[in-house]
């Protein structure tokens, strides 16, 4: 790992793992600039959370990042290379399982679909689809459909799928809007596992504060109409988290409140600009 | 005692649909024995036409006949050798047709105007380009089976979840390996419902392409019979093909539910 690391850097100039420069993005010539100007970094290895409010373009962003969409204006660099396509070492969870696991394949296979356009031999793409389906909990469901589970359930199917392609960075849009608050933590908890264990860089989208904190050693406030980057803060918490003892933590209780400050302001701001548009 | 119960009422309904079948059966012959009319032999008559001409074969040959060879063995290949092509043709261009959403309005207009012909009418034309050979009678199985399978194609391959496909993309599946990947079953119980209804246009065509020059085939024993006024013989005819229709359905609709099980439990609702 720390050997791949050295030459990485021996190969790039630049240090991030994912660097975004002014990105712009309408929806169609003339329209409404949905993503404004966004600009930050990802470290490698680092874990930072996007958050804003619905509809303020963390899908949009999410797209362009991963090369998914192409900006209407702006670059994205993954490792110092710009980015036209989606670029191998890059995954995606989505939003919305139900639409991203495909009903007609079984659990096993739609781990090692990522995997077909890899070129592996057959045991080694055995391998890494039992791997990832033993990393999110999921071994002895091989057999059953996507739709056969919980949502919890099917959300960690998506998520070996990413994993077994073993991708450097892994974008999480909104990965755990949908399900109970129970299964969330566990989610959540599972995403930290993962990204000690893989050692993977992680950009986290979410419109959940506490999420945003407990998850992330950094976070980057959205604010809506147009989308743009309203402040950055880094999370000063240990790097082991517990859900009960980190929440509870003064500085986790701070920190959170600080954030959902920056939301509210974003929104003031936003408000006034949509109220008196000639300001 | 669920399952016991799931199979007590399936056991209901087949002898339901049965005896349905049984009495529709004796209604006719009661009438038709009743009608004494040339034109209306009984059932039970057209049966035994049909295993005379048919299915008395030796039992090395599985019981069937000379006749079976030449006259049905043709027509059944002909139409499915036209259906498999047609559904072919529609399936590629469907999968790709569908894929563009700007092509709609070039592609629409002329889909549906095809597919509103009556296709007996452009039997004379094949007639007349092809000549009437097998060749003929295959492309215009094939030309008749085409559109519904291109329309349901192209309307199933429009509605594919775009998440599934930025799926695709993401973990750098190539554009044709995502046609097979992806949007072939992603479409496919729709697909599905478009080649069924091509199987029945399959069976029309078949016995219309078979009316013009050749000596082997249902449709060519149909019009022999009636030209010679053996009028058991043209039952026989209609009860074959009809036979013959209900039970390409039946296989079908049997393999369709093995292969596109998934989607009964996906969405819940039966398939298309
Ligand atoms: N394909 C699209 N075409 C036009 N407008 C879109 C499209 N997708 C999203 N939008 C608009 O862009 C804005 C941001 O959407 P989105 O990126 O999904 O936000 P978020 O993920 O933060 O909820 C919304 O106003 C939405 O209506
Ligand atoms: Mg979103």
């Amino acid at each position: 790992m720390t050997a791949r690391l050295h030459l990485d850097e021996g190969t790039t100039s630049v240090s991030a793992a994912l660097a975004v420069h002014n990105i712009t993005h309408r929806y169609g010539p003339g329209g409404p600039a949905v993503v404004n100007g966004v600009t930050f970094e990802v470290a490698r290895g680092e874990l930072v959370s996007l958050v804003g409010p619905s509809g303020c373009g963390k899908t949009t962003l999410m797209k362009t990042i991963s090369g998914l969409m192409q900006p209407t204006s702006g670059t994205v660099t993954a490792f110092g290379r710009p980015i036209s396509g989606v670029p191998r070492e890059l995954a995606i969870v989505f939003q919305d399982y139900s639409r991203s696991l495909f009903p007609w394949l079984r659990v096993r296979a739609n781990v090692s679909f990522g995997l077909s356009g890899l070129g592996l031999e057959r045991s080694e793409r055995r391998t890494r689809v039992a791997e990832s389906l033993a990393a999110v909990g999921l071994t002895g469901h091989e057999h059953k459909y996507p739709w056969e589970l919980s949502g919890g359930m099917q959300q960690r199917v998506a998520i070996a799928r990413a994993l077994a392609y073993r991708p450097r960075i892994l974008l999480m849009d909104e990965p755990f809007a949908s399900v109970d608050a129970q299964t969330r933590a566990e989610l959540e908890d599972l995403t930290l596992a993962v990204h000690r264990e893989f050692g993977m860089t992680i950009l986290f989208v979410t419109h959940d504060i506490d999420e945003s904190v407990y998850l992330s050693h950094r976070v980057v406030v959205l604010k809506r109409s147009p989308g743009e980057v309203h402040a950055e803060r880094v999370v000063d918490l240990p790097e082991t988290r517990d859900q009960i003892t980190t929440k509870a933590d003064p500085r986790f209780v701070a920190q959170r409140a600080e954030v959902a400050g920056l939301i509210r302001d974003a929104a003031l701001g936003s408000t006034r600009f949509s109220l008196h548009p000639t300001e | 005692m669920s399952l016991l119960r799931l199979t007590g009422r399936a056991a209901r309904a087949l002898v339901v649909k049965l005896g349905l079948v049984v009495a529709l059966l004796a209604l006719w012959q009661v009438l038709t024995v009743e009608a004494q009319n040339i034109f209306f032999p009984t059932p039970a008559d057209i049966a035994v036409r049909m295993r005379e001409l048919w299915f008395s074969g030796p039992a090395a040959h599985l019981f069937v006949t000379g006749g079976f060879t030449t006259d049905v063995v043709p027509s059944v290949a002909r139409a499915l050798a036209g259906w498999a092509l047609g559904g072919l043709v529609g399936i590629a261009v469907g999968l790709v047709a569908g894929r563009w959403a700007r092509a709609q309005g070039y592609v629409d207009p002329p889909v549906n105007f095809i597919r509103s012909l009556p296709k007996p009418a452009i039997v004379p034309l094949f007639l007349i380009v092809l000549g009437a050979n097998d060749r003929m009678r295959i492309a215009l199985i094939a030309f008749g089976c085409i559109w519904p399978v291109l329309l349901n194609t192209l309307q199933a391959t429009r509605a594919v979840e775009p998440t599934l496909r930025d799926t695709g993309t993401a973990f750098g599946i190539s554009l044709p390996r995502q046609f097979a990947m992806i949007s072939l079953p992603a479409a496919a119980p729709r697909i599905a419902a478009g080649l069924r209804v091509s199987l029945g246009l399959a069976l029309i065509l078949m016995v219309l392409s078979e009316w013009s020059l050749t000596q082997h085939g249902l449709g060519n024993f149909l019009l022999t019979s009636q030209r010679s006024y053996q009028v058991l013989d043209m039952w026989a005819a209609v009860a074959m093909l009809g036979l013959l229709g209900y039970l390409l359905n039946l296989a079908f609709l049997a393999l369709e539910k093995r292969l596109l099980a998934w989607h009964v439990g996906f969405t819940g609702t039966p398939l298309p």
